[in-house]
């Protein structure tokens, strides 16, 4: 394999999102008849690499050779012109099309002029039984199962007869026999000199079918593995690293008192099943996972956010299972969201109103108030938290720091038993990251119960006295304080 | 530093805070009034000026309903129609059926505020796009406007009803102004200093957030298709005083007309910004304008060219000033 040349190599990559740099300079080589995996945490650059090489995103720096020539594709139809196939990890399939329609979408066999249906239809026939999926390429996309549609995506790609195949997660869907038969086609097209490239979260399977394995951290290529001799540990502790020491507050003492338990909760979508769980006063509960875990759905569901299948909330020991945002609330338990723009804020209206919209009730008086009094009100939080802006400055203009200071300032005006934060400084820069922990720690001493996601692994281990690992919808663990650290969680969250 | 944040000061030193957004629109209307003053020699006359609010009234009626739908990021195209089909009924039941018009006007609304009830449901616990429910309602309530009396008129109102849009009270408004007067107060007031009022400003910005802040989402919604029906009702009573008849070919395309006031006064069709303090200047604006144009001695259809260019402009505007 060493003395082929490489069909794709790059050098010196690099990307910036205006001052934020995302990679740093990253050189790989992937050669013919190779299954390469990537891996790293979530937001080490696998996305943004993998993007860069299928067309979606330009580099800011740095080149790439495809078989011999510079390669540069300015946009995804550039990059699968040349014969590079990428498999998305969120699903791009049209649903009111049918399953052949969607595998030849953008470059549908022509007769004359016409589109010609039969021969469509029958590639499309061959595509989908090389991966054992027998179904008819006219029904339509809609109504498959997650799984199906994987393949069909994958289904997909092999039509393209790409020389270079990248694959996001292919089998986060799929069950042990489809994962197989997955694995049979990529033995093939390995035999058949293609390259590919394998992003997963599961060590196992990269271990079975990759060749060599890739760790990326914040950005940039920290260690290459040969697969098959590398114990999981190895490549575990590659993967998180040792970065830089952040500044986390001590955390307080949480009392013995129960605040908030959750018993065999599960989802209709089975986004999440059968977690249980107890928060108690005073105490910082961290939930971690990789992507995908089901980590936000769970505390949508706790705060009424999203529906509950089965399963019980209960607040000091009383049944307070929501049905709708309301009902949490008026117990005392928020939710600071995990995307402040969309679930947040209302951008284009002002600080104030926005941490009105939260109380109205209780600026009210007999359900009488105007902007002054919620302008009056706001002031006051908008000061306590050093908010930097004014009552009537609009949300939109504020910096991701201060906007999640607003958040949670409509919400502590409430006196909340437990606020529950969802990616609570995603996006945010450092120097507001460590007030937006304080303001968690002091919410913790003041005797309320907090429950903090995060896919940032340091900051669940810097802010929680205790740690529940998620892992495909299932609670793999719950880890105290001193047993918590970044191997033995993402050993739980790689199960 | 509360002191430099209070009211925005408006020109004069008035504090306008209810005119937040709609500065523009004003300046609109007062070089408007101005030109007309001195284009033509009966524009400023109190008589006049009565005669414009005489004309604006079933047009400011229903345009209220519209602002509070439009602020939520909905629209209704049903108000047209919703406002015949309460004609209709308050003709049968008073003139066919010998019903009181204590009795026959509130039934009337009844009518048509269950119009805005079943849209409202349609919306929220359906799903179907506003647009699309209100497009059904639309067609619906004018279909049974029209089978009430087959499509034909119905006169013999008693003498009084009539007399409630032309007798000016005290010399100055007719009945009808003053009603519609009133809405546009509690309609003001209610959108600025209610609790219920404030709701649609955060469920226009952003339904999801209103959401997750404990806010009743759908139940205001409902409402406020209940309310925008219950006054396109309301303006079918103004109008059918002003008629001293009904047909069930009234208020055809008044939806749009309501629609055009609303923006003009600066509400966004998106939602969550604007209120009722731009759109009665909204509906002053059409008004003078119509008047105005015929004052000229404009043609009807150059007429409709025009106040198309002034909802272009007054948006282009808008949209222009908010992009500084």
């Amino acid at each position: 394999m060493t003395n082929r040349s490489p069909i794709l190599s790059l050098r010196g990559i690099e990307k910036s999102y205006g001052p934020i740099k995302v990679l740093h300079g990253v050189d790989l080589d992937i050669y013919p008849g190779e299954v390469v995996a990537l891996l790293g945490e979530n937001g080490a650059g696998k996305s943004t690499l993998s993007n860069i090489i299928s067309g979606t995103v330009q580099p800011s720096a740095g080149d790439m050779t495809w078989l011999g020539r510079p390669y540069a594709p300015a946009n995804p139809r550039a990059a699968i012109d040349e014969g590079v196939g990428m498999i998305h990890q969120e699903l791009k399939l049209l649903p009111k099309l049918s399953i052949a329609e969607n595998i030849f979408v953008g470059r549908y066999p022509m007769k004359s002029g016409r589109l010609d249906r039969k021969v469509m239809e029958d590639r499309a026939h061959i595509g989908l039984r090389r991966l054992g999926l027998d179904v008819s390429p006219d029904r339509l996309v809609e109504g498959l199962s997650t799984g199906k549609q994987q393949l069909i995506e994958i289904a997909k790609a092999l039509t393209l007869n790409a020389r270079l195949l990248i694959l996001d997660e292919p089998t986060a869907a799929l069950g042990g026999e489809e994962t197989q038969l997955l694995f049979r086609q990529i033995e093939r097209l390995k035999s058949e000199g293609v390259g590919i490239i394998y992003i997963s979260h599961r060590l196992e399977e990269i271990r079975q079918i990759t060749d060599r394995i890739v760790v990326m951290r914040d950005g940039a290529k920290v260690q290459e593995f040969d697969s098959g001799d590398v114990p999981i540990r190895t490549i575990v502790e590659s993967m998180v690293g040792r970065s830089l020491e952040r500044m986390f507050p001590t955390l307080p003492v949480p009392t013995d008192e129960v605040t908030l338990e959750v018993r065999n909760l599960c989802s209709p979508s089975k986004a999440f099943r059968d977690i249980s769980f107890s928060v108690r006063k005073g105490e910082v509960f961290g939930i971690a996972g990789l992507m995908g875990a089901g980590r936000t759905e769970l505390v949508r569901a706790i705060t009424g956010a999203d529906p509950i299948a089965s399963g019980e909330v209960l607040l000091h020991g009383r049944p307070v299972t929501p049905r709708a945002p309301i009902d949490a609330i008026r117990n005392g338990i928020v939710l600071v969201p995990e995307d402040r723009k969309l679930q947040g804020v209302v951008l284009d209206h002002s600080i104030a109103e926005n941490i009105g919209y939260a109380n109205l009730g209780g600026v009210a008086h007999n359900g009488w108030l105007s902007s002054r009094r919620i302008r009056e009100f706001a002031e006051e939080y908008i000061k306590r938290f050093g908010v930097k802006g004014r009552g009537e400055q609009n949300a939109g203009e504020l910096s991701g720091g201060n906007q999640q200071k607003v958040v949670l300032a409509k919400w502590l005006a409430r006196k909340p038993k437990v606020v529950v934060l969802d990616e609570p400084t995603r996006g945010i820069d450092v120097g507001a990251r460590s007030s937006i922990y304080d303001l968690i720690m002091d919410l913790a001493r003041e005797g309320v119960a907090v429950v903090v996601v995060s896919s940032d692994l340091e900051e669940v281990l810097g802010v929680s006295s205790r740690i529940m690992v998620m892992a495909q919808g299932k609670q793999a663990g719950i880890l105290n304080r001193e047993d918590a650290n970044d191997v033995s969680v993402m050993e739980l969250a790689t199960i | 530093m509360v002191a430099d944040v209070k009211e925005r000061q408006g020109f004069a030193g008035i504090t306008l805070p209810s005119l937040r957004g709609a500065t523009g629109p004003l300046i609109g209307l007062i070089v408007l009034c101005l030109f007309l003053t001195f284009a033509t020699d009966k524009f400023l006359s109190v008589r006049n000026f009565l005669n414009v609010l005489d004309q604006i009234t079933v047009l400011g009626v229903m345009a209220v309903g519209m602002t509070f739908v439009i602020l939520i990021g909905g629209i209704d195209l049903a108000v047209g129609s919703v406002m015949a089909l309460a004609m209709m009924v308050l003709g049968y039941l008073n003139v066919v059926a010998g019903v009181p018009m204590g009795i026959a006007i509130p039934l009337a609304l009844l009518v048509a505020s269950l119009n805005g009830l079943v849209a409202g449901l349609l919306i929220t616990r359906f799903n179907v796009p506003a647009f699309i429910a209100t497009l059904a309602m639309m067609s619906i309530t004018r279909g049974l406007a029209n089978m009430i009396t087959d499509g034909q008129q119905i006169i013999g109102f008693p003498a009084w009803f009539n007399m409630m849009a032309i007798v000016r009270f005290g010399g100055f408004v007719t009945l009808t102004v003053a009603v519609m007067i009133a809405v546009f107060i509690v309609g003001l007031l209610y959108q600025r200093y209610r609790h219920g009022g404030r709701v649609l400003y955060a469920i226009g910005g952003n339904a999801e957030v209103a959401r997750l802040a404990g806010i009743n989402v759908q139940r205001a919604t409902v409402l406020v298709y209940v309310v925008c029906s219950f006054l396109a009702g309301l303006s079918g009573m103004v109008l059918a005083a002003r008629l001293d008849s009904v047909q069930p070919s009234s208020g055809v395309s008044y939806e749009l007309d309501a629609i055009a006031a609303v923006v003009i006064g600066g509400t966004s069709l998106s939602g969550g910004t604007g209120g009722i303090g731009g759109t009665i200047i909204g509906v002053l604006i059409i008004g003078v304008l119509r008047n105005g144009l015929n004052l000229l001695s404009v043609s009807p259809f150059m007429q409709q060219v025009i106040i198309g260019a002034v909802i272009v402009l007054a948006v282009t505007a808008e949209t222009y000033r908010k992009r500084k």
